[in-house]
Order: C-alpha cells, then sequence, then structure tokens
C-alpha cells in the first residue's frame, strides 16, 4: 500500500518464563505453545508477529483473552521487553534503545489509555491530565493549559477540581483519554480502553473517539476482545489467536475472506448487512450490461435481446452513471417518431442510486423495490456496479452459512 | 543406639560470642562512640526543648496537634491525661520518656523509610532485609543490652539505640508493603507517559505509600514506648524509672503509676499519629 508507515512491527516474540532461549530454539523447530509449555513452564506470549500500522489509522488488535494482543500492545511501547524481533517507529528500532532513549520517545510519540483507567488517585482531574506533561518537565501553567483544553475535548474541563474517585468510570475513562490527548502524541494505545465501561457509555466513547480521530488524525492502536467495537472503529484489523497474528486487513477484507476457520468462527455471529457495504458486493458482470451513452436506441435494444437482458445500465466515456433502459423503454421511444431519438429519453424514471459506502442494511429498502438491480455508485458517480435482489440474498446466505457449505463457498468465490 | 552425640560433641558457639564481642570491645570502642554522637546531639536538643517549655505550652501543643488530626474527644482526652501526669509528679520523666521516643522515631524513619523504600522495589533486598527485621523483633532485648552498655556505657543514648533496634522494623515492613500495594497499572501508566524510575517512586509510589508509611510510624512509635522499662534498665531514664525503682523496692503504688503514665502517652500519641496518615 501506498500509505505511510508509521509504526514496523518485524518478527516479534515473547516468551514468558525461566527458559526463554530454549523455547525459542523449540520454536524453531516447530513444536507448538502446548508442547513447549509441558517441557520448559515457558508460555509463549507473541510469536513471530509482523505488521504495519500507517500513519493516522484506527488499528485494531483484536483477540480473545490469552491471545496475547495485551502483550502486544505492551511491546510497542516497550512495558513489556520483546524477546526477540524489532519494533520501529518512524523508522527507528526501538527495541535498541537505552533507558535514556526509550523515555524519550515515550514521552515524544507516544501515550496510553488502560482498561482499568489507571488514574492516579492522589491526583486531581487536571493533575491526571497533565501527568505526561508534568514527566516531560513541562512547567505548571503551560501544562495546567493544555490539560484543560485536552479536558475541554472530551467534555470534563468543569471537572478539573475533581478526584477521579468521584467520577463514574465512564468520565474517569475520560479523563484517561484526556491524559493520552494532552501529549498530543503521534501514536496513542488504547488498551482494552472501553471494555470495563457498559455497553451504552462504549458506544458513545467509541463515537467520541471517531469525532476526534475526525478532526485530528492520530495513529491509533486499539486492542479488544469486541468484534462489534472493532469492526465499529477499526480501519484495518489484526486477528490474534494463540500470540499468533493470524490475519491483517480492512473488516470487510477479513469479513469476506477470512484466513482460517478461527477467524471464520469469530466472525459467525456478526450481521454482515452491518459491515459489508454496497460496494463491497456490488458486481457489474453477469447480471448488467453497460451501454455507452452514445449508443443509438436500436443497437442498444439489439444488444439487449440478444444477450437476453432485462436492463442496460448506461454510462459516459468516464464511466459515470447516466441511467437504465429496458428493451420496453427503448422499443417505445424508437415507435415514438416524434421524440429525438436519443437514448436518455428512454431512461426510466426513478431508478434509484446508492453510494459504495453505504451499508448493505442502507440499500436493503431499494434493493426490494425496484426490478432492477440497484446502481452502485462512487462519491463521484462512476458506476461501481449493482446489486440485484438475487446478489443481495446470496451474499447473506453465504455469510451465514460458510462454515457449513464448502462447495457453496468455492461456487461463490468466482463471482 | 545413639545417632547424635548431642552431649559429647558441642559447637562452642556462645565461647565465640564472647571472645567476638570482648575483641570488638577492646578495639572499637571508640569507633562506637562516635556513632553515638548524632544520637546525643538529637537527644539533647529534644530534651532541652521539652524541659524549657513551660508545661502549659507543651499541652497547649500536644492539644492543638489532637484537635487537629484526631477530633475534639482525643483533645480533651490529651489535656486530661497531660494534667493527671503533672499532678502525679511524673512531669519530667514524662517529657524525659517524650524526648528518648521522639528521638527513637527520627532515626527509624530517617533509616527506615529509604530501607523500606528499597525492600519494596526489589524482592532481593526484601528477603536479605527480611532475617534481620526477625531477629530485631524477636531477639529478647536483654540479650543485646549486655553488649550495647559494653559498647556505648550506660545512659539515654544506650537506651534509645536498643530502642531503635526494637522500633525499626515496622517502617521498613510497612514502608515496603506501601510501596508494593501501589496498582501496577498505575506504574505501568507513568513509565508508559515517559516517567524515570525516580518519577515513579517519586510523583507515584510514594505518595500513594504513604498513608501505609504513617501506619509504620505509628507502630515504630508504639513499639518505641513499650521499650521505655527495659531502656530505664539501664540507666535510660524517663518515666521507666518509677516501673524499675517501683519494682526493686516493692513499691507497687510507683510501679503503677508509672506504667499508667505510659499507657495513657502512649494512647495519646496513638491517637494522633494515626490521625497523620488520614489527612
Amino acid at each position: 500500500m501506498a500509505e505511510e508507515v508509521k509504526l514496523k512491527v518485524q518478527n516479534l516474540y515473547k516468551i514468558f518464563g525461566p527458559q526463554p532461549k530454549k523455547a525459542m530454539k523449540l520454536l524453531s523447530q516447530g513444536l507448538t505453545k502446548d508442547e513447549i509449555f509441558k517441557q520448559t513452564e515457558t508460555t509463549v506470549g507473541v510469536q513471530d508477529a509482523s505488521f504495519n500500522i500507517h500513519t493516522g489509522e484506527i488499528f485494531v488488535i483484536m483477540g480473545l483473552s490469552g491471545s496475547g494482543k495485551s502483550t502486544m500492545v505492551r511491546m510497542l511501547n516497550r512495558l513489556i521487553e520483546p524477546t526477540a524481533g524489532q519494533v520501529f517507529i518512524d523508522g527507528e528500532d526501538i527495541v535498541g534503545m537505552n533507558n535514556e532513549q526509550l523515555v524519550k520517545m515515550r514521552r515524544a510519540k507516544m501515550s496510553m489509555v488502560f482498561q482499568s483507567f489507571a488514574l492516579m488517585p492522589h491526583m486531581t482531574v487536571l493533575q491526571n491530565a497533565a501527568f505526561g506533561l508534568e514527566m516531560d518537565g513541562v512547567d505548571k501553567e503551560t501544562r495546567e493549559t493544555r490539560a484543560l483544553e485536552a479536558l475541554e475535548q472530551v467534555g470534563l474541563d468543569a471537572w478539573a477540581q475533581s478526584m477521579p474517585a468521584e467520577l463514574s468510570g465512564g468520565m474517569q475513562q475520560r479523563v484517561g483519554l484526556a491524559r493520552g490527548l494532552a501529549v498530543d502524541p503521534d501514536i496513542l494505545l488504547m488498551d482494552e480502553a472501553f471494555s470495563a465501561l457498559d455497553p451504552l457509555i462504549r458506544t458513545e466513547m467509541q463515537d467520541e473517539l471517531l469525532k476526534l480521530q475526525s478532526k485530528s488524525k492520530r495513529t491509533i492502536v486499539f486492542i479488544s476482545h469486541d468484534l462489534d467495537e472493532a469492526m465499529r472503529i477499526g480501519d484495518r484489523i489484526a486477528i490474534m489467536e494463540g500470540g499468533r497474528v493470524v490475519q491483517v486487513g480492512t473488516p470487510e477484507e477479513i469479513l469476506q475472506n477470512p484466513a482460517d476457520e478461527y477467524v471464520q468462527a469469530f466472525f459467525r455471529g456478526v450481521d454482515p448487512t452491518n459491515i459489508l457495504t454496497a460496494g463491497d458486493i456490488a458486481t457489474d458482470k453477469q447480471t448488467t450490461i453497460i451501454i455507452t451513452e452514445g449508443k443509438n436506441p436500436r443497437a442498444a435494444l439489439q444488444r439487449l435481446i440478444t444477450q437476453d437482458r432485462d436492463y442496460g445500465y448506461v454510462l459516459d466515456s468516464e464511466r459515470i452513471f447516466k441511467g437504465i433502459v429496458s428493451p420496453d423503454s427503448l422499443r417505445e421511444l424508437i415507435d415514438d417518431s416524434d421524440q429525438k431519438q436519443l437514448i436518455q429519453n428512454a431512461f426510466i424514471a426513478d431508478v434509484g442510486i446508492a453510494n459504495s459506502t453505504d451499508s448493505m442494511q442502507d440499500i436493503l429498502p431499494d434493493v426490494a423495490s425496484h426490478p432492477w438491480a440497484l446502481p452502485i455508485l462512487s462519491d463521484a458517480g462512476e458506476y461501481v456496479g449493482a446489486v440485484s435482489k438475487n446478489l443481495f440474498l446470496r451474499t447473506l446466505h453465504r455469510e451465514q452459512y460458510d462454515d457449513q457449505s464448502e462447495t457453496e463457498q468455492s461456487s461463490n468465490g468466482a463471482v | 543406639m545413639r545417632i547424635f552425640n548431642f552431649d559429647e560433641q558441642l559447637i562452642p558457639l556462645d565461647e565465640w560470642i564472647q571472645t567476638f564481642v570482648d575483641w570488638l570491645v577492646l578495639n572499637y570502642r571508640e569507633f562506637f562512640q562516635i556513632i553515638k554522637v548524632p544520637v546525643e546531639i538529637s537527644l539533647e536538643g529534644l530534651e532541652w526543648i521539652f524541659f524549657n517549655l513551660p508545661p502549659w505550652l507543651t499541652i497547649a501543643a500536644f492539644a492543638y496537634a489532637a484537635w487537629r488530626y484526631a477530633g475534639k474527644r482525643v483533645t480533651v482526652f490529651t489535656v486530661l491525661t497531660f494534667l493527671l501526669i503533672g499532678y502525679l509528679g511524673l512531669w519530667e520523666d514524662t517529657m524525659t520518656t517524650l524526648a528518648m521516643v521522639i528521638c527513637s522515631v527520627i532515626f527509624c524513619a530517617v533509616a527506615g523509610i529509604p530501607l523500606g523504600i528499597l525492600a519494596g522495589r526489589s524482592d532481593r533486598f526484601e528477603m536479605l532485609m527480611r532475617p534481620f527485621l526477625d531477629a530485631m523483633q524477636t531477639t529478647p532485648a536483654f540479650v543485646y543490652l549486655i553488649p550495647v552498655v559494653m559498647l556505648f556505657s550506660i545512659g539515654t543514648v544506650s537506651g534509645i539505640l536498643a530502642t531503635i533496634v526494637f522500633a525499626l522494623p515496622p517502617i521498613i515492613r510497612l514502608t515496603s508493603l506501601g510501596i508494593r500495594q501501589v496498582h501496577p497499572e498505575l506504574i505501568e501508566a507513568a513509565l508508559a507517559f515517559g516517567a524515570t524510575s525516580r518519577q515513579v517512586l517519586f510523583k507515584v509510589q510514594f505518595p500513594l505509600a504513604l498513608p501505609s508509611i504513617m501506619a509504620g510510624l505509628n507502630q515504630t512509635l508504639m513499639m518505641a514506648l513499650s521499650m521505655v522499662v527495659i531502656a530505664a534498665l539501664i540507666g535510660a531514664g524517663g518515666l521507666g524509672n518509677p516501673v524499675v525503682q517501683g519494682l526493686n523496692t516493692l513499691e507497687i503504688g510507683l510501679a503503677t503509676i508509672g506504667g499508667l503514665s505510659i499507657v495513657l502517652l502512649a494512647m495519646v500519641l496513638d491517637r494522633i499519629t494515626q490521625g497523620f496518615g488520614k489527612k
């Protein structure tokens, strides 16, 4: 991808326990995590992880408890020392840094939000928000101004003088977020940041985060065990299982092409109509026929009849969508000699269109109410493809019964 | 059949120790006399204060501390205790004891809090420390009173040194405990924001361990008070004196008023210092 790499993880390992060297050797011999634990009482936390995180994206690392995701995020700022491998931030390997360089890097480039909030109970909300700046030696006046700005961003400036214990869980995590934002980091690490909050507050905080992200693009590494959360906020997702990164991709990519059964099982409960967009499923083959704008109506009719199609999609030379014609509408135009024989006069009225970023759920009413396949356009108005009722149902069917029928999966894979 | 001949082969550890202490006294007595100096100076300063302050001012000062840290009831109790002690004729002994106890606690805090912090941050240091702390708390004071006297001669300073040995462990233990009880996520958070080890200690661990350190200080104070009578055996003076004197001459009344004063003083100091940790 052309995007700028902010954070690069390369062959990263973390082995906990008494014999890390021996465990590394056994790993290279191809033994599994369980076998190694039996032999050495040593736990493989993270195994050969490699991925890139791009500037300005929300990168979600997802996995169940014990999958190594919390270990992973702590290796990104070296709260946990990697056993082997490299972590590059802006091209600099942080694993090789000495203590002084590490402290400097943490102050300059990153901050962290914790699942348990981890606010200092002996400090006020304002002092907590200013904590990172205080560590960096910023003078009191400046850091309090900046901390107050950060608190404003999360809507808690009125609580600056309160103690954390006086706030609700959601508010405490807002303070945690403000503390992370106050240092104006390039990279924000969020370790299950919203998992301890009740569902309603969690959604609210996710929206808040997305809102903040739309204002100023940071690189966010978000750890989560919650698939819905990952789908909702993640630009890209890495799925971890048993210490390994099993798949990295956009939510759509992973949903449509799960790397293995584990990933597939993970996604089984997901309602695809929320995640897949019209653009993901639209196809410009098979169900539709493309007619360029200049064609005369007779030629167009001829093509529809020979191809045995009920509808034709008219595009200009730039592939901008213009309208839909049918054999009936074309015949009507040809028979009506008073009308100019231009193809746009045969357009069916109110065909309905959808944007490629609309979710399947959004386009369902339009797909259902028209006999033709719903044309899907890009933001620039280019024709991306069309979604027919048939295609819509097949997509639903595939997502829900994927794991049960292998044959169906492979036949659909060719679409 | 006998496997172990306990009667025939003995380890002469007692003789070795005897020889060692004799050697120490013979060669290093002057060195130990120098160690005494800082304690001597602090004690003299404290005694000067307590003996020159008019009793009403001393009572007022303790009453203020009680009111500030422990509430009205303790204030009334404090005033009544000091008045009773005065009218029992034990005012001067009490002032000597206060100077001794406060002096011991200051030295315990100065040595104990840093040692406790080290023990709290290093498992190895804690392991190393533990047998010494156990020994200091359980060795009967009489065992080390004699060598202390031999090395430091009799008097109040020797009494304070013996008191420090006994009263030091709680503040080390509770400081270490306080440091260890700081939630690891708070340490992680501090580190994640670029705190140095020093900043972690002074901005996070120490302030959060403070209530526990204060509890340690309170315990150290109580232990120091409990040594008053034993210290009197080596000529330390103070409220232990009437007790020891009463025991020697079988004057039960005298021993009792001495004991009563110690108990009341202990209660006053305990209530006030307990308030330190909370406010």
